[in-house]
């Protein structure tokens, strides 16, 4: 039982619990949330993959690779939102 | 060794006002009155907590830099507590819940 | 003296799974981000366990802050949308549950069987770390090692602001709110600071956990509290500058990498004695950028002609 082996776990859990939002949910907000979940669990997975007992350094590139995928992941989810904002906007229009 | 014996106790004291502060926002009726238990008990865990780990603190540079977090959290959840109280009033007066 | 941090561990992981369920059952759309935000919270501190600092920073300040507030200022533009529940037909819901249930015991099957002990990239980079010009392993990498990923991460971020004024060209904003004097007196008070820690982080990236991702974020709130408390208003005559904020990192970065393809090296083959100059303008530039586009990006719609304030109803 380490560390590693808890937050790789829990890394899967939340890929697996963001997926099944990403697929079931309805509400545009949550899907976007589902799958920022998903990407936080792939980015636990991938730095567990390298992970070291503490006295040994970390292997740096898994981790300059999930700090990549969190700026990928904000300029996606800002392009998601102003999409989920247009589309209120319009269904507002038709509304009225 | 004594004072690894008096940061342990101050942060556990700490750890029990948030604990306490905690049971307020869930346990209390209405916004303002929850905000009240988080303000006050949580603004206290958090100097109890911070003196603690300063005290354990190698260097001046280390205790300097926990004052500094200590300061910017509490100016900013007072700030923050003012800003829902203040929502919260608006929102009662403009006819609302 | 390992048990009692593995019990950390395990609570904390815990915790996370718990809040990841939460997010996406709870009723209240307000609720939601608020959990989400505990939840990225929550993971910055299992990032710290994993001794990943750098990770870290950037999942607080990029992954969970900047992100709240882009969720939370798009809840407030779409309040007015009465969240009409379309019911989900059970069998879809019980298909998919079995779906991700099965996905996640093959995943969790695969990495309970992989060996984690594998050599990995870690020293390569130990060993060219003398060649890379600054002192921090997760910096070498993304400025120097695989400098590659870091010139298109910025350009990602680039065609997001372009997106985003695409996307809401001429449409009209809800008003923000009014947040008052106590707010303005806690910016006048936070800004400085601001500036301070996030100019620090750029700067102590070269040598301990930081870097321009983190620092450019923290600069980012800078424009999040500017716009929040009105002291900053954007004009459509200030465009032309955050235009040019936007492309300043991607060009500065690419000019770079053309250069020194320029004298007969590879495109990110820094000449061994200008490496920390170079690394550093590359860092300084992309910040400016990163910060001027996130906090963009919080803004959404592009300053055009129209003030928002005369076509509000």
């Amino acid at each position: 039982m380490t560390s590693g082996l808890i937050f790789g776990l829990t890394g899967i859990a939340v890929f697996a619990i963001g997926l099944f939002g990403a697929l079931v949910m309805v509400e545009p907000l949550r899907r976007v949330l589902a799958l920022k979940l998903c990407s936080v669990g792939a980015g636990f997975l991938l730095v567990v993959g390298a992970w070291r007992e503490p006295p040994e350094a970390p292997d740096p590139v898994p981790h300059a690779l999930v700090i990549t995928g969190i700026v990928v992941m904000i300029s996606a989810t800002a392009v998601a939102l102003a999409l989920i904002r247009r589309l209120h906007m319009l269904e507002r229009d038709t509304d009225d | 060794m004594l004072l690894d014996l008096l940061a342990l106790a101050l942060i556990a004291v700490g750890a029990f006002f948030f604990v306490a502060g905690t049971i307020g926002l869930l346990r209390f009726p209405d916004t303002l009155c929850r905000l009240h238990a988080l303000t006050k008990a949580d603004g206290l865990g958090l100097g109890l907590t911070c003196l603690g780990v300063a005290l354990l603190a190698g260097t001046a540079g280390e205790v300097v830099r926990i004052v500094l977090i200590w300061f910017f959290v509490a100016t900013s959840s007072a700030v923050c507590g003012h800003l829902i109280a203040r929502h919260v009033r608006r929102a009662a007066n403009a006819g609302g819940r | 003296m390992v048990e009692p941090l593995l019990l950390f561990d395990a609570l904390l992981g815990l915790a996370i799974a718990a809040l990841a369920v939460a997010v996406l059952t709870v009723h209240d759309r307000f609720a939601m981000i608020v959990l989400f935000i505990v939840f990225g919270l929550m993971s910055a501190l299992a990032w710290v366990r994993l001794s990943a600092p750098d990770v870290a920073l950037a999942e607080a300040a990029i992954g969970t802050g900047l992100t709240g507030a882009l969720l939370l200022t798009t809840l407030h533009h779409i309040r007015a949308a009465p969240a009409a529940p379309v019911p989900v037909p059970g069998g879809v819901v019980v298909a998919n549950l079995g779906l991700c249930a099965l996905i996640f015991g093959g995943l969790a099957f695969a990495f309970l069987l992989t060996p984690l002990q594998a050599p990995g990239l870690a020293p390569a980079v130990a060993q060219n770390m003398a060649a890379s010009g600054v002192g921090h392993p997760v910096t070498a990498v993304l400025l120097n090692f695989r400098a590659y990923d870091t010139l298109m991460e910025v350009v990602v971020l680039l065609a997001a602001i372009v997106a985003v004024w695409m996307v809401e060209r001429g449409t009209v904003q809800a008003p923000a709110p009014v947040l008052g004097e106590i707010y303005r007196g806690f910016s006048r008070l936070a800004l400085p600071a601001i500036v301070v820690i996030g100019s620090y982080l750029l700067w102590v990236g070269a040598q301990a956990p930081g870097g321009a991702f983190q620092g450019g974020a923290v600069l980012a709130a800078v424009g999040l509290l500017l716009l929040l408390g009105r002291l900053y208003r954007p004009q459509p005559a200030h465009r032309p500058f955050a235009r040019a904020g936007f492309v300043l990192g991607t060009a500065v970065f690419a000019g770079v990498a053309l250069l020194v393809a320029g004298g007969g090296r590879l495109p990110f083959e820094y000449p061994a004695a200008h490496a920390k100059t170079l690394i550093l303008l590359i860092e300084g530039m992309v910040t400016i950028s990163i910060a001027v586009t996130l906090a963009a990006l919080f803004h959404g719609r592009e300053p055009e002609a129209v003030p928002v304030s005369e076509k509000s109803e």
